[in-house]
């Protein structure tokens, strides 16, 4: 459905995406996960038509984004980074207008985003730049589906959006992948990333892993432990020091380590006594997907 | 045809509900007019004289009179010592001080060539010039006056002034007044929304529906043409009604310069949008860059004809003086079609060359 092969773009001397490769099939929800300034906008811009790369070819549904350009427009919805949206419309202006553009008009999609808008309905006569940012993503999503697009390409659609907007927001997309829309998502939330199908892991315009989210972190192969202790300020850079931990990040209210050898748990946790931790815990933890982002390659 | 339909909707729509925008639009022209036409005027009134005369001299009497029956001064005070004339510019409200010569009857009976002194405040030199020409011209028909009594040969200059009797400035302004509005309405209100749409991220989207460019454009040129139709009926109105301007050429032809030139200014808004991606760029263009051409070059308050080759070279570059030349020439001297030949034809050539630059650097991709 969607094919990006070896594509590579820079801005002056700053290599935004450096020999990207992913194929996406027909009804899969696909997510890019990566920090900002990994590469992800430019990847989309370049997906959905906007941007011509340095290197290597994009189809999109066997269409060329170069050669066949427009006709690729016809047939893709977009919701860019920031909801771009008419801010003295009104949500039913917004979404008559964006029909429109598209050749359409609201009634004949409706069941598409019947689920969605019916959420912001009852402010259909409220101007855009007055809801708040869930709102605002629900109806750009409204806007980006109207004309019943072949794929649906999300940049952070959930960036500046409540934890329960967000939660209903991949409900939502979990419900267009039913009706066999094919959803390429981009986030910097790495608990997102187990709602997708497919993930690739997106680094300095580089990707590291391409995987299902379950076999991503089956794949990670590595001794990993979590310290906890009163202290956490000086904590990190004092395990750091410890020579049985390779490497240690902040997690939230405890700290991801590295260890050698689960053997050597004892020995840590002795070290830790030693200086003035008395309070340390460590407890051996499964990964989860920002632990494989971290350690990879 | 739906969706252009839907667009200019939309558009409609944003001008609609930015009432402050709107409002400034639509009053703008008024406001232009009236300081243009009545307050901002070059024409010199009320200029304050002081005067210094032997009391008593007849001849200096008489000229004092006439002066002061002119409605352009006003006598205000008359100075006892002659020391006193450098110091009253400092002291006293007053703008020219006249100066008679000792004995000034006498010497004029005897055909001795009296003096008159006129001295004024130029801190103001095109005040200055004119206070004096006028003073002179009120001089000199005295003299030939006087003169016609004994010796009736004389040389008499004749003064007509074509197309504008008064010497009104209102007539110099009101083409200056439509150059302008037409150009900051067209150029910066579409260059400001087109790049709004930029700035807001729209445009990202509309590049990415199927939506034709050049529907993009034609919904964003048809509001303002309108409220430029708009602009110009008013400004005719009030130059005919308030300001007594007649337009003696043909209102049909006056009317389609006019569009001529209006699209021609949607094409500089155009292609301003094209190079700048903020709305206080595009502001900054469209004001600086074509607020002050318009009024410094287009003949508008300076003549073209005055200024140094090379300004005058870049004057010819700018629409505004074709147009103002133009809509003169048909308004105030009633010339016809093939007399604006010349303007109607640079000015086209200007609009299809912007077209073609506009539809060039207009892009279906992003940066």
């Amino acid at each position: 459905m969607v094919k990006v092969s070896n594509i590579s773009k820079s801005f002056k001397d700053v290599l935004a995406l450096d020999n990207v490769t992913f194929a996406a099939n027909q009804g899969e929800l696909y997510g890019i996960i990566g920090p900002d300034g990994a590469g992800k906008t430019t990847l989309f811009r370049i997906m959905t038509t906007l941007t011509i790369p340095d290197n290597g070819t994009v189809y999109i549904n066997n269409r060329s984004i170069i050669k066949d350009y427009m006709e690729i427009r016809k047939h893709i919805g977009y919701m860019p980074g920031k909801f771009a949206l008419y801010q003295d419309l009104t949500v039913e202006e917004n979404l008559n207008f964006f029909a429109s553009v598209f050749d359409t008009d609201v009634n004949e999609n409706y069941d598409l985003i019947k689920g969605i808008y019916s959420h912001i309905a009852p402010f259909k006569k409220r101007k855009a730049g007055n809801l708040s940012g869930g709102m605002k993503q629900k109806l750009a999503l409204s806007c980006a589906l109207i004309h019943k697009p072949e794929v649906l390409f999300l940049d952070e659609p959930t960036t500046g959006v409540d934890p329960v907007s967000r939660k209903e927001f991949w409900d939502m997309l979990a419900g267009l992948k039913q009706m066999g829309i094919t959803i390429i998502v981009s986030t910097p939330y790495m608990d997102e990333a187990s709602r997708c199908d497919r993930i690739a892991l997106i680094k300095n315009g580089k990707f590291l892993h391409v995987d299902t989210p379950d076999n991503i972190i089956a794949a990670f192969n590595k001794n990993l432990i979590a310290v906890t202790a009163s202290g956490m300020k000086t904590l990190l850079n004092d395990i750091r020091k410890c020579n049985h931990i390779t490497s240690a990040f902040a997690f939230g209210s405890e700290i991801h380590a590295l260890i050698d050898d689960y053997n050597n748990i004892g020995n840590v946790l002795s070290y830790l006594n030693t200086m003035k931790y008395r309070d340390a815990e460590i407890k051996i933890i499964s990964p989860n997907i920002e632990d494989c982002f971290i350690w990879s390659k | 045809m739906k969706q252009l339909m839907s667009f200019i909707k939309k558009e409609v729509l944003h001008i609609i509900r930015d009432k402050r925008t709107i409002l400034i639009l639509l009053i703008m022209p008024i406001i232009q007019i009236m300081l243009f036409g009545f307050a901002m005027t070059l024409e010199v009134k009320n200029i304050n004289v002081a005067v210094f005369y032997e009391y008593g001299d007849e001849m200096a009497e008489k000229i004092i009179a006439r002066i002061s029956a002119s409605e352009y001064f006003n006598i205000v005070k008359s100075i006892d010592n002659i020391n006193d004339v450098n110091n009253i510019f400092k002291t006293e409200d007053v703008d020219t001080v006249i100066v008679f010569s000792h004995n000034f009857s006498k010497d004029l009976y005897n055909m001795a060539s009296p003096s008159i002194q006129i001295i004024n405040d130029a801190s103001d030199p095109n005040q200055a010039s004119t206070v004096t020409s006028y003073i002179s011209a009120i001089i000199s028909s005295f003299q030939n006056d006087i003169i016609l009594q004994t010796k009736p040969i004389i040389i008499n200059t004749e003064l007509k002034m074509l197309y504008n009797p008064e010497l009104n400035g209102a007539y110099n302004f009101v083409p200056g007044v439509m150059a302008l509005v037409l150009t900051l309405i067209c150029a910066m209100m579409t260059s400001i929304s087109i790049v709004r749409e930029k700035e807001f991220g729209t445009m990202e989207l509309l590049l990415v529906s199927p939506m034709k460019p050049a529907y993009i454009i034609i919904s964003k040129i048809v509001p303002y043409f309108i409220i430029s139709t708009i602009n110009l009926v008013t400004i005719l109105v009030l130059a005919v009604s308030l300001l007594d301007i007649p337009i003696k050429g043909s209102l049909m032809l006056l009317m389609a310069v006019s569009f001529l030139f209006i699209f021609l200014s949607l094409s500089v808004g155009i292609l301003i949008s094209s190079l700048v991606s903020s709305q206080a760029a595009a502001m900054l263009i469209s004001g600086m860059g074509m607020m002050m051409p318009v009024m410094l070059l287009s003949g508008m308050l300076f003549p073209i004809d005055s200024m140094p080759k090379f300004l005058q070279v870049i004057a010819d570059i700018v629409p505004a003086s074709w147009y103002f030349t133009a809509v003169k020439k048909i308004m105030l001297e009633g010339q016809g079609l093939i007399n604006v030949g010349k303007e109607i034809i640079v000015l086209t050539f200007m609009l299809f060359l912007l077209i073609l630059a506009s539809v060039k650097k207009f892009k279906v991709r992003l940066g």
